[in-house]
């Protein structure tokens, strides 16, 4: 096409936090979080949606944010891994779950894996261990494997940290 | 990869949609939850210069009753339907295809609408649609058109939806007591695209079978309704032999191969789901 494409201007919200941003139409979710907005947290592995590192919340719902164009969310109340610690900046349960249980290695997936299981836990407090492993099924890691993780979300769901684990 | 370049549109109204829609033809797409455009367009498989974003058109996304159907609005996202009570009393069948789409991310974005209309033949509601003998609503600069869902499919990604048409509302009909749904898949992964399955309907007069319905997805260009089954499934009640039934079922199909499974595999396996949503079918039509 030969016609100029404008630019779009969105104002969001994130992490509490209220922002304007100027861009192409095209531009996804994922790169104006990482580039305009400087939160890195929020990785991109497959850009295709299937890998879940790019997990945000998106008005409190679990979402790709690699499947969303940033055009389309003018409005919009957003929530990276960025603002899923506590108020006092301590971790949240699912962050000191995932560090007890060493749900993580080299971290890469853990944004979204944080991300999608607070939304998770959030709606289903009481999740059976199936119901864990399925609702984990849309964020891929590579290298712990999934023991560390489900542990980590048993350890959240059951435990708002009092319970303690051996560290 | 990133989207080739587009000119984006936020339209009010389903007017406004369909107008963009007209002016610029083929090279417009509707843009719905995005869950299968945003990655075709990624991955430069789709290339659209005009994208008419419908989420900021308000009234697509309720869910009622109207004339013995339950309507669900085509903007009504999957995990909205997915925990509607109405929708799992009066088209249970939809709610039980709803949490194999994907995960639970991607339904919170992913429409019902959408994914009828993109009619990926692996995917599930194209089937739930079909064995339903749902009614899609159609809605163009001439206003609006009922199509039957068994006129809608013609291919992989084909549907009788005009360039300047989009879906609005589905239409499911509602079966009543004494009726059982079942769906079963089989998926390499939990949330990937099906090898294949079925999703199965049956209502019971006492013994005798009154309604049954077989919808096959992933054996096809299209879903396909297992016909001679169904009418094997009538003719001989609950009682019968369900492993004929089913083996009738992956007669009629002649699936195709790819990477992930034999076209032979798809066939046998197919006689199995079928085997298996039946039999939870009619056990639940019976309770």
């Amino acid at each position: 096409m030969s016609d100029t494409i404008s630019d779009v201007t969105v104002s969001l919200t994130v992490n509490g936090r209220r922002h304007t941003v100027t861009c192409e139409p095209r531009k996804l979710l994922t790169d104006v979080l990482r580039d305009d907005l400087l939160l890195t947290g929020t990785h991109v592995g497959c850009e295709h949606g299937a890998c879940g590192a790019c997990t945000v919340l998106l008005d409190g719902a679990a979402v790709r944010s690699c499947l969303l164009f940033a055009a389309q969310l003018d409005g919009a109340t957003l929530t990276t891994v960025e603002g899923m610690a506590n108020a006092d900046g301590s971790l949240n349960d699912v962050q000191q779950a995932m560090q007890d249980n060493h749900g993580l290695q080299c971290g890469f997936c853990t944004p979204g894996v944080v991300v999608s299981l607070t939304a998770y836990l959030r709606d289903h407090p009481d999740p059976t261990d199936d119901e864990i492993r399925i609702a984990l099924s849309g964020n891929l890691c590579r290298c712990t494997g999934y023991q560390g993780i489900v542990n980590a979300a048993r350890q959240a769901a059951v435990n708002p940290r009092a319970k303690g684990v051996a560290r | 990869m990133k989207p080739s370049k587009f000119h984006y549109y936020a339209p009010a109204t389903v007017g406004e949609a369909v107008l963009l829609l007209a002016e610029h033809g083929d090279d417009a797409k509707v843009l719905a939850g995005g869950q299968s455009l945003v990655p075709l367009m990624s991955l430069r498989l789709s290339s659209v210069g005009h994208l008419v974003d419908l989420n900021r058109i308000a009234g697509l996304d309720t869910i009622g009753r109207s004339n013995g159907h339950l309507r669900i609005g085509a903007l009504v996202r999957q995990s909205a339907a997915e925990h509607s009570a109405i929708v799992v009393t009066e088209a249970p069948l939809v709610a039980k295809a709803l949490p194999h789409i994907g995960h639970f991310q991607i339904r919170n974005r992913g429409t019902v609408g959408g994914s009828i209309a993109h009619a990926d033949p692996a995917s599930e509601l194209p089937a739930v649609a079909l064995a339903l003998d749902a009614m899609l609503e159609a809605t163009g600069p001439n206003g609006a058109r009922r199509i039957a869902s068994t006129d809608f499919f013609h291919g992989q990604w084909q549907t009788a939806l005009a360039g300047d048409e989009m879906l609005t509302a589905i239409d499911f009909p509602v079966w009543g007591a004494h009726s059982g749904f079942a769906v079963e898949e089989v998926a390499r992964r939990h949330g990937d695209f099906a090898l294949c399955g079925a999703v199965c309907g049956v209502q019971l007069d006492g013994e005798r079978i009154s309604r049954a319905t077989i919808g096959l997805f992933g054996v096809g260009s299209t879903p396909i309704r297992a016909t001679l089954a169904e009418q094997a499934l009538l003719a001989g009640g609950a009682g019968t032999d369900l492993t004929a039934v089913a083996n009738e079922a992956a007669a009629s199909i002649d699936p195709s191969g790819d990477i992930h499974a034999s076209g032979a595999y798809r066939k046998q396996v197919t006689a199995v789901v079928v085997r298996r949503a039946l039999t939870k079918a009619i056990e639940e039509a019976r309770s």
